[in-house]
């Protein structure tokens, strides 16, 4: 398969968007775009199955290299593993999703699904990249349209919180430039291709330096404490689409850089700081669970929760076995469509109250019952109820977790698995109060879902459950991915 | 004879163009428009011309000397000098001594061709003060305005006083060494104190051309008093051409003392990028605003010399080609809404993007670019800058140098939000863009988001240094 298409269809919808005049064709082009991403994906899906299943045992299928920039070794090299596929997956669902819920927006729509286009294609490039320049470059490319979303189409303090991630984002991306200088210095063909990397040695006193520049570069992407702070502001001051698209996608492009780019290419360097790594996000998970029993505020809410659940990426990732990073992978994907679904509920919710204050909410279950089920599934499944799929990536972590038979490591799992307790406080008081009780007279007129609101919601809750009910699925998938890493990590020194 | 004409063509070229305006001149009144256009087509030839017939030679024994990298130098340069004919169309419209204006402006321009082709430290400084004495001139052309004089006033004292720093540099290396000669130098150089005098002496004169810190003083008052057309000459032209000389000397004639210059140059590329950032943090004057932007990518630009390698010197080429397109679009929006409205004020443009999508997106484009966000071509020229720095394994400065991109995002972006974000009932009214003025911005939002995705212009330049 050509990957190229991954990319070019978002690029593509975006030129088209900014080339037609009505806001009727614009929301169409970008529906239209978007599902032919979803349709991409899956196809991309089952090609690979058939790959793997007719043993196809190469790391990285359907490579493709151009050269780019000759004199500096730089190729446009893209292909994929499992974890990358799980990841486009996942991409493609929030992007439909985030297309069909801001159906309405009468601000400057062109604009607005121009930046939605650019930042999935951002997404896109970045997954499917070989290469850490390539990798860096589409890592950048959303920094931007990220800041305008949120300036431009937010609401709140949305000034001060589109700057503060900008700022923070572009600081994290220049650790991450560094450390990629560093290891491309490093060796001795110059080159900033994964693979070659990869295969090459590099030094132990590099891994020491360029490891936690990496980490923390891609980690503040991925709210890693303490630089968390960009994540509440940023996320609740955005639009539905800009939250849905910094919580479901942009954090995991911060995840999946410190799987693919920090643990893959320096794995000595990587057991020496796993340590740092799982008391940094043990903090998170339990610092996220805490400030968000604290929050009134449903958007507020929804952001610290999802520093907490992303703690579980980097906790699987700095457990260093096979099944905690299975575990940080579908974590992953889980909160990705779970937070995307979230936000898209908190901002249906919000279009018709107009107040995203718990306490001011009760009994919206009689007036908007298809909303409030959608509200009930996505916050069990936030609280890691079997059945959905935030019970089947938390558990895989803390298996993987508990793998390590020492007393640091036990520990630690025990003190994320007490995070849960706390969401299911928070997120089962959050849901009586604003579907049970009584209902508020303003609100007896209000109306339920339109169509493109159900039809988001639909496919996001498809996705928690397919992975809820069968995760064997999402879990072959990742394996290979997850047994390179591995094998690099038991590479004996 | 013929060799003379081939090698010494873009002088020869634009001395032509100056007597044609002398000319003109001389046989009368001619209206402005027509003038204009004009100039605008001589520049065109002129810019086209430099693509052929280039070859590497040299003249007067030694004196002058050419080959296909300076070539393509004294290309951007004349590309450079075109947009700007194009760019600020409004204001040659209203000014009175249009063609005094370009007489002046090609002066120093021919001063700057011939100073990236000298090859000899006498040479080198009379092409300096060629280059920079008009520039005196075209500060003082807002001829009612009191801040356009007191503008020239301080070019001509700066560079008066950076001209004699030079002199001295140049009389201690003749001492030291007996020669003044580009080949002949390096030879003789082995780093005694005397040289490393003479050395700090050429590069403060280096550093005040460039507005390097500590020697940027003047900067910031002269870009706000002159006519922008002049400022964006200034920031983007002579800065240009001054650091295409200033990798050359280093590279070549001081290559035995590079140890000693490379500390120099980090040190004063950092404080550069720090005053640089910080000063641009609080201005509110668009043109001074873009003064102390101008610094910080000077500084910027020092991280890519202290490469010290082929690297160094295409990755400086090819940013400087993108700084020329991304400041002179900068530079033009400016001039389009300061001509019709006379606001110069980051405030003035709030939600200017309700009237004027356009321009705001020009500008946009051209801002992200300086500050280096993909996939802008800045991205790509900063970080081959970066690139070319890290290859002395410095990891630290280069740190530093990313870490100030973040400073520099700070306050492009405050002018981002004015224009987009900012509520405001009054925003100004639409914008009549002169149409030359428009096809140059195509031109410079076309290069923006191009020249860095299409790497076959690095590569080009790679290949010549």
């Amino acid at each position: 398969m050509n990957l190229l298409w991954l990319i070019l269809v978002p690029l593509l919808t975006s030129i088209a968007v900014l080339l037609v005049q009505k806001k009727q064709q614009v929301k169409w082009i970008a529906l239209s775009g978007a599902t032919f991403q979803l349709v991409l994906a899956f196809i991309l899906l089952f090609v690979y199955k058939n790959e793997i299943a007719s043993g196809n045992t190469d790391s990285f299928l359907f490579q493709q290299k151009y050269e780019w920039f000759p004199s500096w070794h730089i190729s446009f090299h893209l292909g994929v593993d499992g974890i990358s596929i799980a990841m486009i997956l996942l991409t493609a669902f929030v992007v439909i999703a985030g297309v069909l819920v801001s159906w309405n927006t009468e601000k400057m729509t062109k604009e607005f699904y121009f930046m939605l286009m650019i930042l999935s294609f951002g997404a896109y490039g970045f997954f499917l990249s070989l290469n850490l320049f390539v990798l860096f470059f589409f890592l950048e490319i959303a920094v931007i349209p990220k800041y305008l979303l949120i300036g431009i189409w937010g609401s709140g303090k949305k000034e001060y919180a589109a700057n503060k991630l900008a700022l923070m984002l572009m600081g994290a991306s220049a650790l991450v430039l560094v450390g990629m200088l560093g290891l491309y210095f490093s060796n001795s063909q110059r080159t900033f291709d994964l693979i070659e990397l990869s295969q090459s040695e590099i030094p132990v006193y590099i891994q020491r330096i360029c490891f936690p520049l990496l980490f923390v570069g891609f980690g503040v992407f991925t709210a890693l404490f303490p630089f968390h702070t960009w994540v509440p502001d940023g996320h609740s001051s955005a639009p539905t689409a800009g939250s849905m698209f910094l919580a479901g996608i942009s954090m995991k492009l911060g995840g999946y850089g410190c799987l693919r780019v920090a643990v893959y290419l320096m794995p000595i360097a990587a057991k020496e700081y796993a340590n740092i790594i799982i008391v940094l996000s043990t903090i998170a998970i339990l610092y996220g669970a805490f400030a968000t029993m604290m929050q009134k505020d449903l958007k507020y809410m929804n952001a610290y929760s999802s520093i907490s659940h992303v703690g579980f990426v980097l906790f699987g990732i700095g457990m260093l076995t096979q099944t905690a990073i299975t575990g940080a992978v579908i974590q992953m994907v889980s909160h990705g469509v779970m937070t995307a679904l979230f936000f898209a509920v908190i901002g249906m919710i919000y279009e018709r109250t107009h107040t995203r204050q718990i306490n001011e909410m009760g009994g919206l279950l009689k007036v908007m019952p298809f909303i409030t089920t959608v509200f009930f599934i996505v916050g069990f499944c936030s609280l890691g109820l079997p059945g959905l799929s935030g019970f089947v990536a938390e558990v895989t972590v803390f298996m993987g977790g508990w793998e390590h038979p020492d007393f640091f490591h036990r520990f630690a799992t025990v003190l994320a698995c007490m995070s849960i307790v706390v969401t299911a406080v928070y997120i089962l008081r959050a849901i009586s109060k604003t579907a049970m009780g009584p209902i508020k007279e303003s609100y007896l007129n209000l109306k339920d879902a339109r169509w493109n609101e159900k039809l988001a919601a639909i496919i996001l809750v498809t996705g928690i459950l397919a992975i809820g009910i069968a995760p064997f699925w999402i879990n072959d998938l990742i394996k290979p991915g997850a047994e390179i890493i591995m094998q690099k990590l038991s590479m004996p020194h | 004879m013929n060799e003379f004409f081939i090698l010494m063509k873009p002088e020869l070229m634009i001395t032509v163009i100056i007597f044609i305006l002398l000319f003109i001149k001389l046989s009368g009144t001619i209206k402005n428009d027509l003038l204009l256009l004009i100039i605008q087509v001589l520049l065109l030839l002129n810019f086209l011309a430099a693509f052929f017939f280039n070859t590497s030679g040299i003249l007067f024994d030694g004196m002058y000397h050419t080959d296909e990298l300076i070539a393509f130098q004294k290309c951007i340069l004349n590309f450079g000098v075109y947009l700007i004919s194009l760019l600020f169309a409004d204001w040659f419209m209203n000014t009175e001594h249009l063609s005094e204006f370009f007489l002046l402006m090609l002066s120093s321009l021919l001063g700057l061709d011939f100073l990236i082709s000298s090859g000899n430290f006498l040479m080198f400084f009379l092409s300096l003060e060629l280059a920079t004495i008009p520039l005196a001139a075209m500060s003082n052309f807002d001829l009612e305005k009191k801040i356009s004089s007191e503008a020239a006033m301080k070019m001509i004292l700066s560079s008066a006083f950076s001209s004699g720093i030079f002199l001295f540099g140049i009389s201690l290396i003749y001492g030291a060494t007996g020669t003044i000669n580009f080949t002949e130098l390096p030879a003789q150089l082995n780093g005694n104190f005397l040289q490393i005098l003479a050395l700090v002496f050429v590069i403060t004169a280096f550093a005040f051309k460039l507005s390097i810190v500590p020697f940027h003083l003047w900067t910031a008052d002269v870009y706000e008093g002159s006519p922008i057309a002049a400022t964006s000459f200034l920031s983007v032209i002579s800065k240009g051409g001054v650091a295409f000389v200033f990798i050359s000397v280093l590279y070549k004639v001081f290559q035995p003392m590079h140890e000693v210059w490379y500390n120099i140059i980090m040190l004063l590329s950092i404080i550069t990028m720090i005053v640089g950032n910080l000063f641009a943090l609080r201005q509110q004057n668009i043109k001074r605003f873009l003064a102390f932007s101008s610094i910080a990518q000077m500084g910027f630009i020092l991280v890519g010399v202290s490469g010290n390698s082929q690297q160094g010197t295409s990755s400086v080429v090819y940013f400087i080609l993108i700084y020329i397109l991304s400041n002179l679009a900068a530079f033009g929006v400016a001039a389009a809404i300061s001509s019709q409205t006379g606001k110069e004020k980051i405030d003035d443009y709030k939600n200017l993007y309700k009237t004027n999508p356009v321009l705001c997106w020009v500008m946009a484009l051209a801002l992200f670019s300086l500050a280096g966000i993909p996939p802008l071509a800045g991205f790509f020229g900063k970080l081959f800058l970066l690139n070319a720095g890290a290859s002395n394994a410095n990891y630290g400065f280069i740190l530093f140098a990313a870490l100030n991109m973040i400073v520099s995002l700070y306050y492009y972006l405050k002018v981002i939000r004015s224009m987009f974000m900012d509520k405001n009932e009054n925003p100004l009214e639409k914008i009549n863009i002169h149409p030359s003025t428009k096809f140059a911005l195509i031109i410079c939002s076309a290069g923006i988001i191009l020249a860095g995705m299409l790497s076959w212009i690095y590569d080009y330049i790679q290949s010549l240094s």
